[in-house]
């Protein structure tokens, strides 16, 4: 049974306390915290990077926990260290999901190392939705759900317009700025609206689809990676040693799930938990409810991508949902489960069947729904070109740049012999 | 005119140049480059420039030590493996598979069906370096390995996920006295096991068969362990005459959309490179700031020293200690006031006693008549053989021989750190007894051999590399995890143009980072101690010592015979003596020592056994598991849970009825629900058939189709059993899916872990086989009648829709009678264990971890190695309900997990009680479970015994760690 004397977060503490975030996606997590600074919370996102993280990370936790938690907690402790903040003054916050994954345990090794630095009193605040701790003084209204929800969906907007541009653009940079310009302003716009009507973030997410659509770019045939995997790597640049950067330079063109996929995963496991072993009958209506909102919304999107014309849209998450069900079975839910799975089949469906498959060295769920499953996906789809690439605080990049680049050099023959072939058929024809 | 081009691979270890005009290969070198990658290529570049007129070539880089320098000298580079892809299927278009190892990488590419290409992960077990390690282990070259393998007679299981394992098999192997022949022949098999199931997955190996790389091109040997295992023929198995060239050769022709430039060209924009290319930001602090530090640091240490005397002046009472270690033996003979009169330290060879029988004569021959031994005393890896061959007085374990020796330096010494060629030992001493033990495992590897190994692969004895670390300016920071990484962060640093001082430097510093953060755990110098003693050969190197005092901001005391002090600590222990048994000169000139191999034919487990017999007639068996194979009856027989258990679980044998047969693997969370199985599939009328406990062919049954090398020992064993079941003839297999556990009520929650709970997805993917069976895996509810029969009736009705839903829930009923039944006898066996050791005086030892750990093949025999040394064993499940809920600082969310807090508490709560947890090797929830344990037991002033288990078969480490415990236990009391 876990001791449950942790410190909460009081009312007394809102007033006047830093709460430091991790980061993990800078996109989203820079709308989101504009939006609980208008709410009161003096929140700072850790933006510090260096390999003294990872060792910072190394010192206060057990060096075989997965990588993750180790730069989480090095990141914490090595900005607690620093002297910037006052402790008596200073919270860390983390979420939590509860899961059957180590992962779930990511708060109390937080707690552990700042026992070990004699800095125990520090508050570490649980966000979770599955009541798994209580913090007076953080309290999520409803409202600030909502408004949450939507910049999780403007990230993954942003993020997914971004990689669509940034290999193609004539002037470099230019996605990027544009991203920045607009998490700033809709950071701005969700923190201080009074209520968020749908049909002005319809019309936002019209003016970003135009927007991006606006740059210039020359449309060459660029290789598609897509990059998926243990959450925290797959999206943290610090963890993932600058991926989506190091596949740009190589010419490729990054497809990155979004994290709003995340969120519905976790809704669906609840659905399913219910439908599979009877738990929670009372709060499955809710559940069901929530995926169809988040499921709505995320189609919403895509539609408006859609027609607008010059990117790619989403595939449905309702056929995420399915798509893999004859390789794996919706009930595996710790970790990444399913979904893993699923995004590497949907992305290699849809056409970028060059994958990275992301994970902390020795990463459980990722044995089975990874690297586990890249037989049968490949039985599924002969041509897809998976990598695994295992992250950790010892593995060097060079190591992981070379297997990159294996992947690589294939998905470049590969798409060079379809346009071979492309090009013999049309000789045919003429 | 001639149209050149040039494909230059650099690899870990070597460069590869060929020149190649169209199809044809005008010239090629191939050379080892000692990590100066840079200079070395530009030397065989102006070699070749000397022995071919080249007016301008094409120019193309691969290998992985040379990403970096083509991308600064701005020439074209294509990934190795990809070359020799490109270059096997325009020479050798019939091959199906291409094997390729390298210096530290392994490679397979599949042609069939699409081009699979595959490189080893980021565990990097099983390649050239791995060879090397194993090489230098032996005492022989790679060459006289590889000649010795050809003559072998038999394998030994060896593991080759890594060298600390791969030793700890080893090792004892050659104190035993196996042949190096078979050790050699061995380690090759232990390579192709791990490119097997680290690269070939699960895909069938089918058609021509080619080999490149070094080792595969050097080593006969080991291309015949290939040879076997993949069962090829002179017909389907490739060795081309350019395996070494095959990916300079790719990158030649590559090369021929490169850029036509003059040779020399190329040659300057390599040497331009090393200026644009980014010095490394990463560095630490010099070792010493002024040359005063320097002098003060070596007056310091000189002053922690044992006097030597002249051995053939003194007259009168001597006493031996040897430390016959892993690596190597020492020897020390010491006076009455504990001078040294001899000592001696040197690699044994291989062959322990050998090397002791002529220091012995050698001695007897200094002391002549003037100087008698009174007592003598061994300790280390070869105890118990040293002690049978020359009759030695008393054999103790290491870590009091070690304490001993502190303490005469340190009165007081509160901790003591040694750190030996290969193994890292560190022990606290609390109230004047060893409090806690801590020992280096697998992926906590570096120790004194490796930087060793950078020594000679940079070209510098380890005596000069270690003073040029002492003069470095900025180390560079190579982190601390496993030993190959290191290597390729020192392939990097060098790349960005470190120094030998810095690396070296670099390399002392990440030792001693891994042996405070991952072995000793610490996270301030203070949790260390007051007084510490820091010996083991790896500290004469002052780098490292100094690396040491830096990290902990703290002197400490290094003794001048700082790689004797095991030989120093068995000596002064051997004080008691007064007259020795050990063997006289006389006896020594009829010494004879020989050994044969045997396979116990006691028990299902086989044992290798070793029979040394001596010149006097007397005989030594070891490599056994139990006493049975020793000709000689148990002292004892001590109640064990686990055999308990396993005898248990034997008996549920399939009854004769009239439905089909069930086969469910005896493996993971079947050690928990057989019973609860067995007795529904029974009730209902099917046969259940569960598959027999593990052994190693087990594992190599299963071993082709293991996706993930990484998993942990338990899951990868579960493929065997799979395979032995459709084996015999079992057509309707059931491993269900179980995301939650039984819910004891102990804790936060009630999962599994994720490898025990869908496993099954993972063997239905990738065990080609289960396709023609009815692998059934339904996620089940486990927790109530009601639950577990609606979660399994679609599953049963399929087998037989006859059944009805009245028959499957009265099954259900029993079954978990049947299955509480288990858990009350179970209980009820742990109780009278306890009382037994109780009423016999007997030590108490929870052999705590996971169900499937009682299994033969995953705890090898230690709950039979902790009986024969004197415990009662119990198993975590037949004790904890006799201690509270244990509250944790984590949450507590596993249901097996929850049982080894209870059991913790337990130990902490009984005097005669302690708690020894296996843990296997790749577990991810493990690495927060044993902090708590560890936790748990240390805030109480217990021991915390941790055991981490993988493919490794031989107990002598584990035998250490236990007589440790137990020598340790008996100080305290």
């Amino acid at each position: 049974m876990q001791d449950k004397s942790y410190v909460p977060f009081t009312e007394e503490m809102k007033k006047d306390y830093t709460i430091l975030v991790p980061n993990m996606l800078p996109v989203h997590f820079k709308m989101l915290i504009s939006l609980f600074r208008t709410h009161g919370y003096n929140v700072e996102l850790l933006e510090t990077k260096g390999p003294n993280i990872a060792e910072t990370g190394l010192k206060y936790t057990h060096n075989d926990t997965c990588y993750p938690a180790i730069l989480v907690v090095g990141q914490m402790m090595d900005a607690l260290l620093s002297g910037k903040y006052d402790l008596d003054k200073t919270a860390l916050i983390m979420v939590q999901t509860g899961g059957g994954c180590r992962a779930s345990n990511y708060i109390s090794l937080i707690r552990k190392a700042l026992k070990k630095a004699n800095l125990a009193h520090v508050p570490v605040i649980s966000l979770n939705f599955s009541g798994l701790e209580n913090h007076p003084g953080f309290k999520l209204s409803p409202q600030m759900l909502y408004s949450m929800i939507y910049a999780v969906l403007y990230g993954d907007l942003i993020m997914s317009l971004v990689n669509q541009v940034r290999p193609y653009e004539i002037n470099k940079g230019s996605a990027e700025t544009l991203a920045d310009r607009w998490t700033e302003k809709l950071g701005f716009e969700l923190a201080t609206a009074k209520h968020i009507r749908y049909s002005d973030v319809k019309a936002n997410y019209r003016r970003i689809i135009a927007d991006f659509a606006a740059i210039p770019m020359v449309k060459t045939t660029k290789v598609k990676v897509g990059v998926v995997g243990e959450i925290f790597v797959k999206y943290s640049p610090l963890a993932n040693n600058d991926l989506e950067r190091f596949l740009i330079k190589e010419g490729a063109e990054p497809v990155v799930p979004g994290l709003v996929d995340f969120c519905l995963y976790v809704v669906y496991n609840n659905i399913i938990d219910y439908r599979l072993y009877g738990k929670g009958k009372k709060t499955y209506p809710v559940w069901k409810f929530a995926y169809w909102l988040l499921n709505k919304k995320r189609n919403d999107i895509s539609e408006l991508i859609d027609e607008e014309g010059t990117f790619e849209g989403w595939t449905s998450f309702d056929k995420v949902t399915t798509i893999a069900n004859d390789v794996i079975s919706n009930a595996v839910k710790m970790g990444e489960g399913w979904l893993l799975t699923s995004e590497m089949l949907e992305l290699a469906d849809s056409g970028c069947k060059n994958i990275v498959c992301t994970q902390p060295f020795g990463c459980l769920p990722n044995h089975i729904c990874g690297k586990g499953m890249m037989k049968p996906l490949k039985e599924l789809n002969p041509e897809i070109n998976i990598v695994a690439i295992d992250y950790d605080a010892g593995a060097s990049r060079v190591n992981q740049e070379n297997r990159l680049k294996l992947m690589l050099a294939s998905a470049k023959r590969n798409l060079e012999q379809k346009e071979t072939s492309a090009d013999s058929k049309n000789t045919v024809t003429v | 005119m001639a149209h050149y081009t040039l494909g230059i691979d650099i690899g870990s270890t070597t460069t590869k140049l060929v020149l190649m005009d169209g199809d044809s290969i005008v010239y090629r070198k191939y050379q080892r480059h000692l990590s100066r990658v840079r200079i070395a290529t530009l030397e065989m570049l102006k070699e070749m420039q000397q022995q071919v007129q080249i007016d301008s070539l094409s120019v193309t880089i691969s290998g992985s030590a040379g990403m970096g320098m083509a991308q600064a000298a701005g020439i074209d580079f294509i990934q190795e493996v990809y070359a020799t892809s490109e270059v096997v299927s325009k020479l050798a278009p019939d091959t199906g598979v291409v094997i390729e190892l390298g210096g530290e990488d392994a490679k397979v590419i599949f042609f069939n069906g699409g081009i699979d290409e595959r490189m080893n992960g980021t565990c990097a077990g099983g390649t050239g370096a791995f060879i090397d390690q194993m090489a230098v282990l032996l005492d022989m070259s790679v060459d006289q390995m590889d000649k010795a393998s050809l003559n072998a007679t038999q394998i030994y299981p060896i593991a080759s996920r890594c060298g600390v394992f791969a030793k700890t098999d080893i090792q004892p192997l050659l104190n035993q006295g196996a042949s190096k022949a078979d050790i050699s022949a061995s380690i090759f098999q232990a390579v192709v096991n791990q490119t097997i199931t680290g690269l070939v997955q699960g895909r069938k190996i089918e058609g021509k068969v080619m080999f490149l790389g070094g080792p595969l091109f050097y080593c006969q040997g080991l291309r015949k362990r290939f040879y076997e295992t993949l069962k090829l023929t002179e017909k389907t198995a490739v060795f081309p005459e350019y395996a070494l060239y095959s990916v300079a050769m790719g990158a030649a022709m590559y090369a021929r959309k490169s850029q036509q430039l003059s040779l020399d060209e190329y040659i300057s924009r390599i040497e331009n490179s090393a200026k644009t290319e980014t010095v490394a930001s990463d560095r630490l602090k010099p070792l010493f700031e002024h040359d005063g530090d320097y002098m003060d640091f070596i007056h310091r240490h000189d002053k922690a020293n044992v006097p030597h005397i002249d051995i053939n002046e003194y007259r009168g009472n001597a006493w031996l200690g040897v430390d016959c270690g892993s690596t190597t033996t020492k020897l020390v003979l010491i006076s009455e006031n504990k001078h040294i009169l001899y000592s001696y330290y040197s690699s044994n060879k291989g062959n322990p006693v050998v090397v002791l029988l002529e220091q012995l004569k050698e001695i007897y021959n200094l002391c002549g008549d003037r100087i008698k031994i009174c007592g003598s005393a061994v300790t280390g890896y070869g105890e118990e053989l040293v002690k049978h061959a020359f009759h030695v007085d008393e054999g103790l374990v290491e870590t009091i021989a070690h304490y001993t020796a502190a303490k005469h330096f340190q009165p007081d010494v509160d901790f003591i750190l040694d750190i030996g060629g290969q193994d890292i030992k560190c022990f606290r001493i609390k109230n004047g007894a060893i409090d806690s033990i801590m020992l280096n495992e697998a992926c906590s590897s570096g120790c004194g051999s490796f930087i060793e190994t950078f020594a000679k692969a940079m070209g510098y004895n380890i005596a000069d590399f270690a003073a040029l670390g002492l003069k470095a300016n900025a180390p560079v920071n190579l982190g601390s995890r496993c030993t190959v990484f290191m290597n390729s962060s020192v392939k990097q640093s060098q790349k960005e143009g470190a120094s030998v001082e810095d690396i070296s430097a670099g390399l002392s510093v990440s030792v001693v980072k891994n042996a405070i953060y991952k072995v000793i755990r610490a996270t301030s110098p203070d949790e260390l101690g007051k007084k510490i003693v820091v010996q083991g050969g790896t500290f004469y190197n002052n780098a490292v010592l100094r690396a040491f005092e830096k990290e902990i901001g703290a002197d400490v005391i290094r003794p001048s015979i700082a790689g004797l002090m095991g030989a120093y600590g068995a000596a002064l222990h051997a004080m008691k003596f007064k007259e020795s048994s050990i063997l006289k000169p006389r006896e020594l000139i009829h010494f004879s020592h020989t050994s044969q191999t045997i396979r116990c034919k006691g028990c299902t487990n086989q044992c290798h056994l070793t029979i040394n017999r001596f010149g006097d007639g007397k005989r030594f068996i070891s490599g056994n598991q139990c006493e049975k194979g020793l000709g000689e009856q148990a002292a004892e027989n001590l109640p064990n849970l686990h055999a308990w258990k396993r005898d248990y679980l034997e008996n549920l044998v399939p009854k004769q009825d009239f439905r089909t047969k069930i086969g469910i693997p005896m493996a993971l969370s079947t050690f928990e629900l057989a019973p609860l199985w067995y007795t529904l599939f029974s009730e209902l009328g099917f046969s259940v058939h569960f598959s027999k406990l593990s052994n190693r062919a087990t594992y190599e049954r299963g071993q082709f189709t293991i996706p993930s090398d990484t998993a942990c020992y338990p899951a990868k064993i579960m493929h065997g059993h799979i395979l032995q079941l459709i084996d015999d003839g079992i057509t309707n297999i059931f491993y269900p899916g179980t995301t939650y556990n039984i819910n004891e009520n102990a804790g936060d929650n009630h999962y599994n872990c994720p490898v025990v709970a869908y496993y099954s997805e993972l063997l239905r993917g990738n065990i080609e086989e289960l396709k023609q069976v009815n692998f059934m895996y339904p996620y089940l509810d486990i927790n109530s009648e009601k639950a577990l029969a609606r979660t399994i009736t679609p599953c049963i009705s399929r087998l037989d829709s006859s059944i009805s839903k009245h028959q499957i829930s009265q099954a259900v009923k029993k079954a978990f009678a049947a299955y509480e039944q288990y858990k009350a006898e179970l209980r009820k066996e742990g109780e009278r264990a306890i009382e037994y050791a109780r009423s016999n005086g007997k030590r108490i030892m929870i052999l705590a971890g996971r169900p499937y750990h009682i299994d033969p093949e995953i705890g090898h025999g230690i709950d039979k190695l902790a009986t024969s040394l004197g415990f009662v064993v119990v198993s975590e499940d037949s004790m904890c309900h006799l201690a509270p809920v244990q509250y944790v600082n984590v949450l507590d969310q596993w249901t097996f997990h929850a049982r080894l807090y209870r059991s913790a508490r337990y130990a902490v709560e009984h005097d005669d009680t302690e708690l020894v947890q296996l843990v296997s090797f790749g577990c991810g929830v493990d690495a927060i479970t044993t902090d708590e344990v560890r936790s748990i037991l240390e805030n109480n002033n217990k021991y915390y015994t941790q055991i981490k288990i993988d493919e490794i078969t031989n107990l002598g480490a584990v035998k250490i760690r236990l007589r440790s415990l137990l020598g340790a236990l008996d100080e305290r009391r």
